[in-house]
């Protein structure tokens, strides 16, 4: 077994109107910026899964990703590996 | 017959809503968010509040709680379900009704007496209504309903829609920045229901004007609907949920 640690990134899906995104774009004149745009705002969530393969991980996190971390309807979301790491490995690092 | 109030951590429209039941002279059973046991309740409402802090998404936690399985189950076996301002939220977020509640428009939490107009009288959740507009009140953060067209097409031509915020000449407040829409909702859509009809959600809060004393009364109209339709679905023998356009009821 292994330990993956994912991100998950969650966005508004295109098109979908972002309040956030808009605010923070019409406060960027105030810090004399004028050449940013298309601002959109979303979450991360970060997660560690213990798996036998990083295949078998990644479908864990994407079901997630599908079904609770994002609403498909209004959201997109993005699965990006951070980090991969033996347990075995960990074990005997918490015991030396 | 009793209709029952489930009662999430973090809700806070669920005594209001069991006074509403009240008023309207049916026993209110109040359900807990932990079981799934329904209490052979003939109609649930899912109140408004806060359900698990509104954490994630509002309503996503509370989808996921073991009353929701009882809730589905009862909303597949054609019962009805009514859902309120965080109750909407959580049925959007469940499927059971379609679309989604995005943030406000103008990220403000949003606290104040709305005109909604139901789209029509014959439904399970209208048609107690005079056909007036109804002033209520909302109190949301994440009202903005929020669908692609084709759905909101859809929803329009199968009669889905129920409510839709008004102007005060009660004519719909279309325009997302309009004053008189909240929150940005498109198409000034206030409430729908799902495509069988048994399952409607509404941000704003009719249990909240349920007695003179609060304001008005006309948040009743909403749930004497919901007591004639349970009464006529348990006197029916409990028949199932039926596909296609909102079946359409008597007055």
């Amino acid at each position: 077994m292994s330990d993956f640690r994912f991100a998950v990134n969650v966005l508004p899906k295109p098109g979908i109107l972002d309040p956030q995104g808009r605010a923070v774009e019409l406060s960027l004149p105030h810090l004399h910026v004028t050449s940013v745009s298309r601002v959109r705002i979303g979450r991360r969530a970060e997660l560690t899964v213990s798996a036998e393969t990083e295949a078998a991980a990644r479908d864990v996190v994407e079901g997630l990703a599908k079904e609770l971390l994002s609403n498909p309807l209004i959201e997109v979301f993005t699965v990006e590996l951070l980090e991969a790491t033996s347990s075995t490995t960990s074990a005997a690092g918490a015991a030396s | 017959m009793r209709i029952g109030v489930v009662t999430f951590p973090g809700s806070n429209s669920d005594v209001d809503s069991l006074n509403a039941v009240s008023v309207a002279g049916v026993e209110a059973v109040s359900l807990w968010h932990e079981s799934p046991d329904l209490q052979g309740v003939s109609a649930v409402i899912l109140p408004g509040g806060f359900a698990y802090g509104d954490y994630l998404r509002a309503g996503v936690i509370a989808r996921f709680s073991p009353v929701m399985r009882g809730v589905s189950e009862f909303a597949a076996a054609g019962g009805h379900v009514l859902g309120i301002c965080n109750g909407f939220q959580v049925l959007a977020e469940s499927g059971l009704v379609p679309g989604a509640l995005l943030r406000n428009r103008s990220l403000r939490f949003a606290s104040k007496i709305v005109a909604i107009k139901p789209e029509r009288l014959d439904s399970p959740f209208t048609r107690a209504a005079t056909g007036d507009p109804i002033h209520v009140p909302i109190a949301h953060g994440e009202g903005c309903y929020s669908a692609d067209d084709a759905t909101l097409d859809q929803l329009e031509r199968d009669g889905q829609v129920l409510f839709r915020y008004v102007r005060p000449d009660g004519t719909p407040a279309l325009d997302p920045d309009d004053p008189s829409n909240p929150n940005g909702s498109l198409r000034a859509i206030a409430g729908v229901c799902n495509a069988a009809g048994n399952v409607a959600g509404l941000m704003p809060h009719p249990e909240r004007m349920a007695e003179a004393i609060l304001g008005t009364d006309e948040g009743m109209q909403l749930i004497r609907s919901l007591v004639l339709s349970a009464a006529e679905w348990e006197a029916a023998g409990r028949p199932p949920a039926r596909g296609g356009r909102v079946a359409e009821v008597a007055k």
